[in-house]
């Protein structure tokens, strides 16, 4: 049996997709139809029985969110669908997007009718310019075809959907520095609470999901939350959209159901295909730069949030990299670094200054000058990171910096006695000898 | 410097994205790819600020703090090379090799004709196709030294039929 499950990437390639026809004969706007005959607490019901969680990274639960939002009496509210998309390894927002814009704008009005929001905004990342153009066409497209737009369907309800976009800055993907870009400004991220749920977008009550989120919604009208729960695990509703890159054979994005191990998603003929060339594989990164590393000990975890989550490993955004033997960690580690450096916001010290001191250590292990107590150091910096910065991105920044510590403890001691085992470090020294 | 955007033309594009604070995003970037030089000049960030009645620190600031935006005029086609980490371990080492031998130029210089800056960038969602680089809206993957040497190629010769 195929391990691929299409659930809602089943029209991307398949329709044209600005056109409104064939979205609706491949089955599109029926989860909207339901969803407008339905009272909204039982829209929000079926969203809690899917077990929904949120893809952007953060994995929290979609219904208990809408739950909270629906309890706040407080108007106008918004809806915010997040497609910065910059996780590094994670390009499945993209997919959705270019393929099936139509989903994604009726995941978004079925929630703008949920808490009778009559503006929806779409925050699309600068990087994605050219796919801005196609999705107005299709938010045009559902507006002549009266899914969008006012008096939907005949209703008295109308909706209206922007499109806003970003300008190159990982850290605006942060739900509250997003709100600021939205609103014209920099995007830093605003002190919790108070919750965008209570203060959002132009300090109103807001919703913020990411777009494979919303690209659920549909499906979970059409077929009931119990029936979508059970494609994916207990805990892990439906399906995952995964991003495979790296050095390995089949990179690509996939859609699986929850619960596959991650050796099927990284090996299997259908899927990763296994390594890209001739060396074995070493680790994987998982969710993105964000997203700790896993080993070749975990390769038995089921995916979905609970089991990964038992043995420290995430969904995250659902990006997957893949490291062969030809990857050194510690230069691996200073890629991901430098990238985290370039996009600290600077508000915080810890995020701010931590990852510079954090590159600078490692690059002594590349240059072979450090010492055990550069490890330790290492391993204090990352907790502090953690438990001092300020948002999410200094957070999690050393988060595959500390899986790496613990997991590839030998290969840091080879660095320190002047060895690097793939070979990448010190070849400077090396091709001098020769 | 030819293509430079005048009074006129800043205004339209103002008035075609909405004269309102949300637009700023929207508006610069469209002013940094009208100009020709993929930049916003100080003075158009003036007008700007103007217009849409903000503090022109409150442009600065915006310019500053997003990537895609530089203040100083860059080539007529800036050439972008991912260098976050999934594409680093797919070789983007040799992506910047191949570039900087094909141009004559380091990473973020610009060739003396101002045709092409070469810079790094963060992860554009392109990482099944790495090393992978972006020029303006069009996105390049799976490089080898003949498709790098194609695609210089193609821009030299389409700005020469421009002029
Ligand atoms: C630094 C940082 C970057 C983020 N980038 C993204 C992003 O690009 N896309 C996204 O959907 N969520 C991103 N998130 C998560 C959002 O803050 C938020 O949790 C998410 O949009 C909520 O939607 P969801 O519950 O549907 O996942 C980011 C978080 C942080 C801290
Ligand atoms: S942790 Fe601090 S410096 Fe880093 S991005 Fe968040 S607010 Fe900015
Ligand atoms: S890591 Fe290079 S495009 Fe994503």
């Amino acid at each position: 049996m195929s391990k691929i499950m299409p659930l809602i990437s089943a029209n991307c390639g398949k329709i044209s997709p600005a056109s409104v026809e064939d979205y609706v004969r491949a089955g599109g706007f029926s989860g909207l139809q339901k969803a407008l005959k339905m009272p909204p607490t039982q829209i929000i019901n079926e969203v809690k029985k899917a077990k929904l969680r949120g893809r952007g990274g953060a994995g929290y639960p979609a219904g208990s969110k809408w739950q909270q939002l629906y309890e706040i009496k407080h108007f106008p509210k918004y809806i915010v669908c997040n497609a910065d998309e910059g996780e590094p390894g994670t390009f499945k927002d993209k997919l959705l997007l270019e393929k099936d814009p139509l989903r994604v704008i009726e995941g978004m009005t079925i929630a703008g009718y949920v808490f009778n929001a009559h503006d929806g905004y779409i925050y699309i990342r600068g990087e994605y310019a050219a796919l801005q153009d196609d999705f107005q066409a299709a938010i045009d497209s559902a507006v002549r075809a009266g899914y969008l737009g006012d008096k939907i369907l005949g209703t008295d309800y109308s909706y209206h959907l922007h499109i806003m976009t970003g300008a190159g800055a990982y850290v605006c993907g942060e739900n509250s520095a997003m709100l600021n870009s939205i609103e014209g400004k920099v995007g830093r991220p605003r002190v919790k609470p108070p919750h965008l749920a209570e203060v959002g977008l132009f300090q109103q009550p807001t919703l913020v999901n990411n777009v494979e989120s919303f690209a659920n919604i549909p499906t979970i009208m059409q077929i009931g939350g119990e029936k979508y729960l059970s494609y994916g695990t207990v805990d892990s509703g439906g399906t995952k959209l995964i991003c495979l890159s790296g050095n390995v054979a089949n990179p690509g994005v996939y859609e699986v159901p929850f619960g596959l191990t991650l050796r099927d998603l990284i090996y299997d003929e259908e899927l990763g295909g296994g390594p890209s060339g001739q060396k074995k594989i070493k680790f994987f990164h998982l969710g993105g730069q964000s997203g700790p590393c896993g080993f070749l000990s975990q390769l038995d975890t089921p995916y979905c949030y609970q089991a990964l989550r038992d043995k420290g490993l995430s969904v995250g955004s659902g990006a997957i990299v893949v490291m062969d033997e030809s990857v050194c960690v510690i230069d691996y580690l200073k890629a991901v670094t430098e990238f985290f450096i370039h996009e600290s916001c600077g508000k915080c010290t810890p995020c701010r200054e931590g990852n510079k001191q954090i590159y600078a250590l490692l690059d002594k292990f590349a240059q072979g000058t450090a010492s055990k107590e550069d490890y330790a150091l290492l391993q204090r910096l990352s907790t502090l990171l953690a438990k001092a910065s300020f948002c999410g991105l200094g957070q999690a920044a050393a988060t595959a910096l500390s899986t790496c510590l613990k997991n590839l403890q030998a290969e840091f001691d080879a660095h320190i006695e002047g060895r690097c085992p793939a070979g990448v470090c010190f070849t400077k020294q090396e091709s001098g000898e020769q | 410097m030819s293509g430079e955007l005048k009074k006129e033309q800043v205004l339209a594009i103002i008035k075609n994205k909405g004269n309102a604070k949300e637009k700023l995003l929207s508006i610069l970037l469209a002013i940094q790819e009208a100009s020709g030089w993929n930049y916003v000049d100080k003075e158009w960030a003036k007008l700007v600020a103007t217009e849409l009645e903000i503090p022109l620190t409150k442009v600065y600031d915006v310019l500053t703090f997003y990537a895609m935006f530089s203040t100083e005029p860059r080539g007529k086609y800036v050439i972008e090379i991912c260098k976050s980490a999934p594409c680093h371990v797919a070789k983007a080492d040799s992506a910047v090799q191949m570039f900087t031998e094909e141009l004559g130029i380091k990473m973020g210089e610009t060739t003396a004709n101002n045709l092409f800056t070469l810079q790094y960038t963060s992860c554009f969602g392109a990482c099944d196709l790495a090393p992978v680089v972006k020029i303006g809206e069009k996105v390049y993957g799976h490089l080898t030294r003949e498709k790098v040497a194609e695609i210089i190629k193609t821009y030299r010769e389409g700005s020469r039929c421009l002029k």
